[in-house]
């Protein structure tokens, strides 16, 4: 039997909000009226904007401090687009946290190759930073992360600052570029070849657009990667969070239930089925 | 100091190349740079030669009309600028520019071309090495193609 608690919003305020692209916002809010809202990397909330519906948003903050959870947001639907109006102190629905995240305990003590697409950075945001800090625990850390163009780089001074570090290896990389563009060009699966690694001491997490994330798993499964080092977010269809409505059954795989994060060998053999 | 010959068949593109091929390939090689800025080919250009980028930053660009180049590709150390050079009329189908300084193996493209007509087993190993580059040149084409970070894959 399922909580009530789980099934209903409860509605939480906007504290501060801010526009990271064109069409991209974070939304600090508050916790609610528990207070506090533990959530693992790679864990989603339900947002519903009352009236108009109801989204999965990843958590994209850190799982450290549970003061306020952010998420961060692309207005692309109704939904959507109401969050991204929010203003502070406006209040929306909250179900959450869900799913299963990515690999932390399992990670430890192997490389990381943390491989990220577009706006697929804000979930493994809240992995990076409990990689930083638990730095101890894990050994290479390398960060790819591709878009569109450098006006689309998600995130952009974070990964500058994380680029400083002498122990975490960041490659950016964008599909198109202007001539004042000084970094590289080109799709991300492509910087995988390049990068010296081990691939049998290395767990690696993957999060993007799906074709994205398909042509990166060929990318590490052809470096010697194996299939259960591999772990991707998937985020297809997911309604009520609590794999009961079916909308996101994936094979035998219930998306929102187990996952969104799930390793390859779970999928193989499904990512490239056409979606039912 | 490291002679040509080192130099080419320590290269990514021809490592690995039989000892007495490479001794071939070598008489077709010569080292080059280019500053930042610089240009290796223009696009409709004679694909004379292709580039083994030992160090540096070269970047693809396509003209635009009424807008400045969009670059589509950057190249680094270790990989091949230019394929137009195996694929008859040899013209360059796009510009490229060196990005930071960028110290080269230039081929001549006639005389490699000869020697792998001359000898079809050096013909096919040149071309196994180049058909993987192709292939993944072409993968990465399509997923730009795609433009999979443009629009949302679902509908809320």
């Amino acid at each position: 039997m399922i909580s009530d608690d789980f099934m209903v919003p409860e509605p939480v305020r906007v504290l501060r909000k801010q526009q990271e692209l064109e069409t991209t916002w974070t939304l600090e809010l508050e916790p609610g009226g528990a207070g506090r809202r533990p959530f693992l990397p790679g864990q989603f909330n339900m947002l519903y904007m009352f009236g108009v519906g109801e989204v999965p948003i990843s958590l994209s903050g850190d799982a450290g401090q549970t003061e306020t959870l952010i998420h961060t947001v692309r207005a692309v639907g109704p939904v959507s687009n109401k969050l991204a109006a929010l203003k502070p102190m406006d209040a929306v629905g909250l179900r959450g946290p869900f799913g299963v995240g990515w690999p932390m305990t399992a990670g430890e003590g192997a490389d990381l190759l943390i491989v990220a697409g577009g706006l697929g950075l804000a979930p493994l945001r809240p992995a990076i930073y409990h990689v930083l800090r638990h730095r101890e625990r894990y050994g290479r850390v390398i960060l790819l992360y591709g878009t569109r163009s450098p006006e689309d780089i998600l995130y952009a001074g974070q990964l500058e600052e994380w680029n400083k570090r002498p122990d975490v290896e960041v490659h950016i990389t964008v599909d198109h570029a202007g001539g004042d563009w000084l970094g590289k060009i080109g799709v991300v699966p492509s910087l995988v070849p390049s990068l010296d690694f081990d691939p049998e001491d290395t767990v690696a997490m993957v999060c993007g657009p799906e074709v994205m994330m398909r042509f990166t798993v060929n990318a590490l499964r052809d470096a010697g990667v194996e299939d259960e080092s591999i772990y991707l977010s998937m985020e297809r269809n997911m309604k009520c969070a609590l794999g009961h409505c079916g909308h996101c059954q994936f094979g035998s795989t219930f998306v929102c239930k187990d996952g969104p994060v799930l390793s390859f060998d779970r999928l193989r053999g499904l990512l490239s089925l056409k979606e039912f | 100091m490291k002679n040509i010959a080192q130099i080419v068949c320590e290269h990514p593109f021809f490592h690995g190349l039989d000892g007495e091929f490479c001794d071939l390939v070598c008489g077709c090689a010569r080292n080059v740079r280019f500053n930042p800025g610089e240009y290796l080919f223009h696009e409709g250009g004679d694909a004379d030669y292709l580039y083994l980028i030992r160090f540096g930053q070269v970047a693809l660009e396509i003209a635009v009309p009424g807008k400045p180049s969009v670059r589509f590709q950057t190249l680094h150390d270790g990989d091949l600028v230019g394929v137009s050079w195996v694929l008859p009329p040899y013209h360059w189908a796009y510009d490229a520019r060196a990005i930071t300084l960028t110290r080269a193996i230039a081929m001549d493209a006639h005389c490699l071309r000869k020697k792998c007509d001359d000898d079809p087993v050096l013909g096919y190993d040149v071309m196994k090495r180049l058909l993987p580059i192709l292939t993944s040149r072409l993968h990465a084409t399509q997923m730009q193609i795609l433009d999979v970070y443009g629009t949302p894959e679902q509908p809320e």
